[in-house]
């Protein structure tokens, strides 16, 4: 039994018929072939799935593809726009915000809605912005360095 | 990572429409999620039909109204958490909602869908209930009310039967009340090992009301209700606040886990309870 | 980005894949007609399989395959060897040994369906009693778990002894002062963030089968499989790509990668599995599990004159531990620290238990994390005995610099250090004499401020050929250069990254000794058909070896450049000079060629001297003489709300010593993810069991992991101490945080307890635990509380 499933994603609208049960994570991933999104827990807790939904970070092995249907998705391929690094990527090259590169995804993306609604946010701020999810590499003082510079190094033409 | 079982899923276009669907057997309200499609992943909850609530936008609302505040089913932990007017009229809901869950989870889980899911565990039904909130429960014929207090039969199990949607909480805005919350958790985004919420109502120094709501120690209702006895009257001073934590940790029935001894939360729900007493005591406003 | 050379801060090549979205880690492998596998596992944690039922499951529509036990058995595969040397069941065939073991698979068109299947197979269980408590397994009369090996008649695997008994005896009989401690350092896992996952796909045609897999050592895993499975290694090609994240949990070979391969023989197309969170901490390696009595001898005066150790090590069902084949306790000999001992001695008994395999993992050097923290705990309990500060102990006896290359009481040699100007520059970071003023106001206040001090001696880089093997085979790595006519390069080495950042390191070596812009070195790694033999990445191996390897074949190549110069400009190899990027003649620097410029020439039809080959290209195997010995001086600052039992870490000061920075900022991005590792340990990470045998840590609700909120802005510093016996002078360090930091933290929150007596409390340090140590009554951390 399958139902039908449309949603915008990165801009492009994208239908598929899949079971109601199909996680949102797995339709990204497996339906859509957008692998960039990642996943490494059955508890929602470790945020390497998270996507923006509506514009909101959420963690996408925590919806059904069928919640989102109608909907618009934005995952780390949406990031780079025309060519050009969103400045969370570049900070994450700068600052070696990354290692093994597996929960970094998921931490742009709510880099990049935290920028959006505090463009200056100070140690405390991203510290709690990010602390949902985890990162197993880095212990997290340069993926804060890397959003500080993000922050620091605001694109010329925004979005 | 664990996946559910098979499920359907219809999207509810109006309350009506989710009642007329949620009376179906082995049916389940899908709001934020977050409570229930982890324990369809774990596949302890596997309901034949989901009912998704969230294009039902006239139940996501935090107002003061007539002397309550009142919240709609669908507030997403982070609305609360960000809500001026909720956190002036009782900081317990802040204090509580800063320590659910984690960022993320709190722009989608919703304070229905945690009351709802009733866990233990949860901190919003011990600090509503510590401000003897009420429960607003949509029904075939109308609606219906129930306090907090009484909305909890048991570990996962509420009052709202078949058919039947939770639709808001009122909490009476009361003057002279200041309230407060304190958990303690292995860590940042845990379930609490035990957790205090007050709510008093002072009139000069003397207790006219107090709320204590203790959260993941088993205690009926998520209240201490033989401290609350006590604290009626009483000075609010330290001695009192004291007093009130010893007998509140001796009116609930912690069990032993990973996340502590039993001693330890007894200890802690004393502990706890007078912090969050005289924390409540210090921002009744004069 | 770099100067002349090619060693210093560097942004990492690899990354320009990753903040795209664009690495490939094992799940994100598609191939066409790919199946799902998927692991039926036991929830007894001792029981006796009666008859496994798996009609329902085949007859499902989307199931192409459901394997058993039996069914391996005819393939001789129900069993597989381990690193250790013991065999472990595929899938269960007699018994289950722990909850969580591998019982049946399941293929099936897409894994929701295969997850469906798995409730369609019906096992049927004769519970057994089971072996939880550690320290109960050699009872007389305690269940008997290797029943499946003959002659088994106790769950006793190994005595393993270092030192010398009698003269440490000798000496703890005339010491002033003994410390004797009960620690205990918990299972805990290193949970990498990607969980472990292989596709198998076997060629039916050619025979060939190609395994993509989460693999820290894509060589000796290809060398096993051959081994095991009969298929013959040049038709085995193992591809670990992208891996998201190690920390030796990716080492062993587990049940569900040959599952996968069978599957793929059976069905004829690739099986991908991967496995679920609660499955990575169920049933893939573990690490830690000692428990430990420590013992320090010493003078009145605060000399340390020797350690004495016994160990009871928990090896869960099957002895799996991935170390060198003569070190059943892996590096553990090195418990005597970074003190100059007149004896040491110890003994480590290794035990079945109805748990899960494994216990090198998790950054551990070998066994080092725990060597490091019995020693760094018993230096600060013999602090607390002597009311000495505990940096000032530590002080008086770290080795000197001049008794280096020292070698300790039980054999170990410690190539070099400079041990106190590593532990000034931390307390001198820490402002350490200013925190201990603000801890006594603080005390008098009642607040519960701790420092805590650890110093450590890491052994990494396995490991010379004649003391060090893993199953017969050496450690001994390959590795490959090879310059184009056109003058950039290609490097293959054997070692493989989980984030470590080789493609950008290894990158900067050879620029090192060429004068290539690392930009010009392209680095390849992790396909066993495109690169050489070497053992793989773990116990911080990768530089000591890998990266003495590569230096060595760049002089290799250099040299040869020499030689091709010299007959370009016909004068005599001798007459050159070098300097980077180009050999010129002495005494006329404009009469030079450039690395670009020979490689071209090499390739050309210049007439090179009788047995010169052409091309620019080296190979080199190389075999380390020893160990490298990185070491480091930690500080941690921490708060204590004696009415919760909270800790907070307010600030962590960390000096390390690795020897010469390849690139200092991926050395301290290495360093940070040990500390946060250490916070962890510390504070809340254990995996426990109820009396039932029930594991209780198999989620991230249960197994907790700090987040960016418990971990402070961490505070480097560093000392070189250039390794003499390495050709760049460097030595490891990606485990160095780990080993460090768990004592650190617990000698704080100890050193914050201090007005309340307690001594000791063992991992983790939770809320309750730290209560339960204020009123005397810590708890036992390895079992269920009660």
């Amino acid at each position: 039994m399958t139902i039908r499933v449309a949603m915008t994603v990165n801009g492009t609208e994208y239908a598929r018929d899949v079971e109601p049960r199909l996680l949102l994570i797995h339709f990204i991933r497996d339906e859509l072939g957008l692998t960039g999104s990642h996943w490494g827990c059955d508890t929602s807790n470790c945020g390497s799935c998270v996507v923006w939904l509506d514009a909101k970070p959420v963690k996408s092995c925590t919806l059904l593809a069928a919640m989102a249907d109608g909907h618009a998705v934005r995952t780390v391929e949406g990031l780079e726009q025309d060519g050009r690094l969103d400045p969370v990527q570049q900070g994450f090259v700068e600052c070696h915000g990354l290692q093994c590169g597996f929960c970094t995804p998921g931490m742009m993306m709510t880099a990049r809605w935290l920028l959006d609604r505090n463009p200056d946010p100070d140690e405390a701020e991203i510290r709690e912005a990010i602390s949902g999810q985890i990162c197993r590499c880095t212990g997290y003082e340069n993926i804060v360095r890397s959003i500080r510079w993000a922050a620091g190094h605001p694109a010329e033409h925004p979005a | 990572m664990q996946v559910p079982a098979h499920v359907e899923y219809e999207r509810a276009t109006s309350v009506e429409h989710a009642l007329s669907l949620l009376s179906r057997p082995e049916t389940r309200v899908v709001a934020g999620g977050h409570s229930l499609i982890p324990m369809m992943k774990l596949r302890l909850a596997q309901p034949e039909l989901l009912v998704d609530i969230n294009g039902l936008a006239e139940l996501a609302f935090i107002v003061l109204d007539g002397g309550q505040l009142r919240i709609g089913a669908l507030a997403r932990h982070a609305d609360l958490l960000d809500s001026a007017v909720a956190g002036e009229c009782f900081p317990i809901l802040r204090d509580a909602e800063r320590v659910v869950a984690d960022p993320i989870v709190r722009l989608w889980g919703t304070v229905g869908g945690s009351l709802c899911q009733a866990d233990p565990s949860e901190d919003l039904s011990a600090a509503f209930a510590a401000a003897r909130a009420t429960a607003v429960i949509k029904t075939p014929d109308g609606e219906r009310t129930v306090p907090v207090r009484e909305f909890h039969l048991g570990p996962y199990e509420t009052v709202i039967g078949r058919g039947e949607l939770l639709a808001e909480v009122r909490v009476p805005v009361r003057p002279g009340t200041g309230s407060a919350y304190q958990k303690v958790s292995r860590r940042v985004g845990d379930w609490s090992v035990a957790a205090a919420g007050a709510v008093l109502t002072l009139d000069g120094g003397k207790i006219l009301q107090a709320g204590l709501g203790l959260t993941a120690v088993g205690a009926e209702h998520f209240v201490a209700a033989a401290a609350e006895d006590y604290l009626r009257g009483r000075a609010a001073d330290e001695d009192s606040f004291r007093e009130a934590g010893r007998i509140a940790a001796g009116h609930c029935q912690p069990v032993a886990d990973q996340r502590g001894p039993e001693d330890f939360k007894r200890h802690l729900v004393a502990e706890l309870s007078t912090r969050a007493l005289r924390c409540a005591a210090a921002r009744v406003s004069p | 980005m770099t100067g002349a050379g090619g060693f210093g801060r560097m942004r990492r090549k690899e990354d320009q894949r990753f903040i795209r979205g664009q690495g490939c880690y094992i799940d994100d492998v598609q191939l066409p007609g790919m199946l799902y596998g998927a692991v039926l596992r036991s929830p007894y944690p001792h029981a006796r399989i009666l008859g496994i039922d798996t009609l329902a499951a085949e007859a499902h529509p989307r199931v192409r395959a459901v394997i058993t036990g039996a069914s391996l058995h005819e393939r001789n595969l129900a069993w597989m060897p381990t690193l250790s040397g013991d065999r472990q069941a595929v899938l269960a065939t007699d018994k289950v040994r722990f909850q969580g073991q591998e019982v049946a698979f399941v293929v099936a068109e897409d894994r929701y369906s295969a997850r469906d299947a798995l409730e369609l197979i019906d096992v049927e269980y004769e519970p057994l009693p089971a072996v939880v408590d550690a320290r109960r397994a050699l009872d007389p009369g305690a269940p008997v778990i290797r029943d499946d090996l003959p002659g088994r008649v106790g769950n006793h695997i190994f005595d393993w002894e270092a030192g010398d008994a009698g003269r440490t005896e000798e000496v703890f009989r005339d010491a002033e002062v003994t410390i004797t401690q009960d620690m205990l350092y918990p299972r805990v896992h290193p949970a990498p963030l990607e969980t472990c996952g292989a596709v198998a796909d076997f060629d039916q045609v050619s025979g060939k089968l190609t395994l993509w897999e989460t693999t820290q050592a894509p060589h000796a895993h290809r060398t096993l499989y051959a081994m095991v499975t009969g298929l013959p290694e040049h038709k085995i090609r193992v591809i670990s790509p992208d891996i998201g994240g190690g920390f030796g949990n990716k080492v062993p070979i587990y049940p569900g990668y040959v599952c996968a391969i069978v599957g793929s023989i059976i069905t004829g197309q690739p099986v991908k599995w991967t496995e679920d969170r609660s499955e990575n901490l169920m049933s893939t390696c573990f690490a830690r599990d000692f428990h430990m009595r420590g013992e320090l001898a010493a003078g009145r005066d605060g000399r340390i004159r020797a350690v004495r150790v016994t160990v009871l090590a928990d090896h869960g069902a099957f002895n799996g531990t991935a170390q060198p084949s003569k070190f059943p306790a892996g590096f553990f000999g090195v418990f005597t620290g970074s003190y100059d001992l007149e004896a040491a001695h110890c003994r480590v008994t290794g035990v079945y238990t109805n748990k899960a395999p494994g216990g090198v993992a998790y950054s551990c050097s070998f066994r080092v994390t725990e060597a490091v923290y019995l020693i760094e705990r018993l230096v600060d309990l013999l602090a607390y005995e002597l009311d000495m500060d505990p940096a000032e102990l530590r002080m008086r006896n770290l080795l000197r610099p001049e008794q280096f290359p020292y070698t300790c009481q039980t054999g170990w040699t410690y190539d070099s250090g400079d041990y106190p100007r590593t532990l000034r520059l931390a307390l001198d970071l820490a402002g350490y004499e200013s925190l201990r003023e603000e801890q006594e106001a603080e005390r008098a206040n009642g607040h519960l401020m701790g420092i805590g001090v650890s110093f450590f001696t890491e052994a990494v880089g396995a490991g010379p050929r004649q003391h060090m093997d893993i199953l017969g085979l050496g450690m001994a790595d390959g590795v490959e250069l090879r310059i184009h006519p056109t003058g950039t390069a290609v490097l293959r080495i054997s070692v493989q990254t989980q984030g470590q950042g080789h493609e950008t390191t290894f990158a900067q070596i050879v620029a090192e000794e060429l004068g290539l812009s690392p930009d010009d070195v392209e680095v390849v790694h992790g396909d066993t058909d495109q690169t050489p033999f070497g053992l793989g990445t773990y116990g911080s191996r990768s530089t000591p070896v890998s990266g003495a390897a590569t230096a060595i074949v760049a002089r290799k190549v250099r040299e040869r450049a020499r030689i091709v110069a010299a007959a370009m400009l016909e004068v005599d190899a001798a007459d050159l000079e070098w300097e980077p990027g180009r050999w010129f003649v002495r005494g006329d620097p404009d009469q030079g060629r450039t690395i670009a410029e020979i490689a071209l020439a090499a390739h050309s039809d210049l007439e090179l001297p009788e047995g010169v080959e052409g091309h620019l290209d080296a190979a080199c195997v190389y075999n380390p003489p020893n160990l490298t010995y990185p070491c480091g001086a930690y500080v941690c600052v921490a708060d204590v709300d004696p009415g919760t039992g909270k800790v907070s870490v307010r600030r962590f000061i960390a000096v390390d010593d690795c020897g010469v920075r390849i690139n200092p900022m991926i050395v301290e991005g290495q360093v940070h993810g040990g500390l946060a590792d250490g916070i962890g340990m510390a504070l809340m990470e254990v995996i426990a069991f109820d009396p039932d045998g029930n594991c209780l840590g198999g989620s991230f609700m249960d197994y907790l992991l700090p987040t960016s909120l418990e971990c402070p802005a961490w505070e480097l510093g560093e000392t070189v101490t250039p390794s003499p016996h390495h050709p760049i002078g460097a030595k490891g360090v990606g485990e160095s945080a780990t080993v460090g930091s768990p004592p650190a933290v617990v000698n704080a929150v100890i050193d914050a307890l201090r007005p309340y007596g307690v001594r000791h409390a063992d991992m983790p340090l939770t809320p309750a635990q730290v209560w339960r140590a204020i009123q005397g009554r810590p708890l036992r951390t390895d079992l269920a509380i009660g």
